[in-house]
């Protein structure tokens, strides 16, 4: 899965909690959960969620302290679908 | 110098009534909101019927946000803040998003319990060894201030906001409790109300104590008899009631309209002391609560025109007759006129008191009686004490100076409310 189709699929997910439709229009790897897309960082742990069953993974809580940017999620997403065998 | 206190603003969300205009129409016209619920069949529940207002997606999308809905399933909330929201519009104030909380402005809306089926959601998926799936909804769906918490944040609230919980007295203390802040100067205008979640879940325990009728499943309309010697006890109900106060200065500069005066009123309790048990009242405190208010707010017995009962549709309805007699002094026809609204939308528990303070209003601002539904038998127990003139079963219209409103909870605690018509 090349990055700009885990963008798409993970911008998807965030458009359902952000209160900045204009950041989420031009999101991109620098944009930052809480600074750019105004999410309720109560809401991060559900983001999180909604990842794992999109692409069928498990975060761990480690991972998911470091969740809070479009980069940090890519590259947990990819680690663990590699993980999984199933870049 | 202590501030008079007005109610410039009301809403409810009822069994019989989504919104004032639908309520008041209710209200005027005896219509019941209750009916059989097939789930509480199903369930095996004795009483199968209840009280349960409807929401459509589209009233509830009118105060909730699609984010705020994901995961959602919080009832008391929903009913809340819908009613809550009612009232502050109703009241000409701004839902404008300003950037510092409205420091002048509060709530004490209260409840019994809150998000029973999000809770009920979440333990079978902790149970289930899944409890890093329940996501960040869990929490503020469930606490008891949960209702709180969302009005004080769709409105702004920047004063007080706060949740009170006394059993099925809850709605009628939250509105004391506003009353007193505002009267005290600490706040300008206080949100008050009750709600409650409804369901097989909240009813159960009340269906078990056998205190529910099982003899109306087929004529759910005819279940809920405050007053009737065929009472035989409630029907349970939910919904939520609300009523914006605010000092009378602030009323008056904002131009706002008043639909009556609050002025004050007493809350006790029994201390499960004498005639009164965890569920029953001490008479005693009931006669203490209602004198006690009238003293507080310096009027004679005789001034009263009308008592908006707690009257529930059991046996101890005519000990609340009894009581009412008692700490008025009043009897036979003598007696001011009273009515029960709990014919017509049922038993709402904790949301039953704001609700009924909401009717209460509405009879003094627009001067009428709502009919006393299903009371065509009335108890001989209660014809013994007072003239039954006094019952009214149909709509009247009557003028109003003086009502008395009274609600009271398990854990033997009492309120009782004086509302005046406001005159400039």
């Amino acid at each position: 899965m090349n990055k700009e189709e885990l963008l798409s699929r993970l911008k998807v997910i965030v458009s359902n909690y952000t209160q900045n439709k204009e950041a989420l229009d031009s999101i991109n790897e620098d944009t930052d959960f809480l600074k750019d897309l105004k999410i309720n960082s109560a809401n991060l742990v559900d983001v999180v969620l909604d990842v794992e069953e999109e692409f069928g993974i498990e975060i761990d809580n480690l991972s998911m302290e470091k969740m809070l940017n479009v980069r940090a999620a890519i590259e947990i997403i990819e680690t663990k679908l590699h993980e999984a065998g199933r870049e | 110098m202590a501030n008079r206190v007005v109610v410039t603003g009301l809403g409810i969300v009822a069994p019989n009534g989504l919104g004032i205009p639908m309520f008041r129409e209710a209200i005027k016209n005896g219509r019941s909101g209750i009916k059989h619920h097939s789930q509480l069949q199903e369930l095996l529940f004795s009483c199968q019927i209840a009280g349960r207002p409807e929401l459509s997606a589209e009233l509830i999308s009118t105060c909730f946000t699609d984010l705020e809905l994901r995961n959602f399933n919080s009832e008391g909330i929903l009913y809340g803040v819908i009613a809550g929201m009612e009232a502050w519009k109703h009241a000409g104030l701004s839902l404008e998003r300003k950037e510092d909380p409205d420091w002048d402005s509060g709530t004490v809306f209260g409840t019994g319990t809150s998000g029973m089926e999000k809770f009920r959601e979440a333990i079978y998926k902790i149970d289930e060894l899944q409890v890093r799936k329940l996501g960040s909804s869990v929490v503020m769906q469930t606490m008891a201030s949960g209702v709180s918490a969302y009005l004080g944040g769709k409105l702004g609230l920047g004063n007080q906001v706060s949740t009170n919980s006394s059993a099925c007295t809850t709605g009628a203390e939250s509105v004391l409790m506003a009353f007193e802040r505002i009267q005290s100067g600490k706040a300008k205008r206080m949100l008050a109300g009750s709600t409650s979640d409804g369901g097989p879940y909240i009813w159960a325990g009340f269906d078990a104590m056998k205190v529910c009728t099982y003899k109306h499943n087929e004529t759910p309309e005819k279940g809920s008899r405050p007053m009737s010697l065929s009472a035989s006890g409630f029907v349970p109900a939910c919904g939520a009631g609300a009523l914006l106060l605010e000092s009378l200065d602030s009323a008056v500069e904002r131009g706002a309209t008043i639909y009556a005066e609050v002025l004050g009123g007493h809350l006790n309790s029994g201390g499960q002391r004498g005639t009164g048990t965890m569920t029953a009242p001490n008479s005693k405190a009931v006669q203490n609560c209602i004198s006690t208010a009238l003293k507080n707010t310096g009027l004679h017995a005789d001034q009263i025109d009308v008592i908006n009962g707690h009257l529930t549709a059991t046996m101890m309805d005519s000990t609340e007759i009894s009581n009412w007699c008692t700490a008025l002094g009043r009897s036979g026809d003598n007696f001011p006129y009273i009515n029960a609204l709990k014919g017509m939308t049922g038993h709402g528990l904790s949301a039953s008191g704001s609700m009924e303070c909401v009717a209460s209003v509405l009879q003094v601002a627009e001067d009428f009686l709502f009919p006393n539904i299903n009371c065509e038998d009335l108890h001989p127990d209660i014809a013994a004490q007072i003239d039954p003139q006094k019952i009214p079963l149909q709509y009247q219209s009557h003028p109003i100076e003086y009502l008395a409103k009274a609600s009271f909870g398990f854990g033997d605690v009492n309120a009782c409310i004086i509302f005046k018509k406001y005159r400039s």
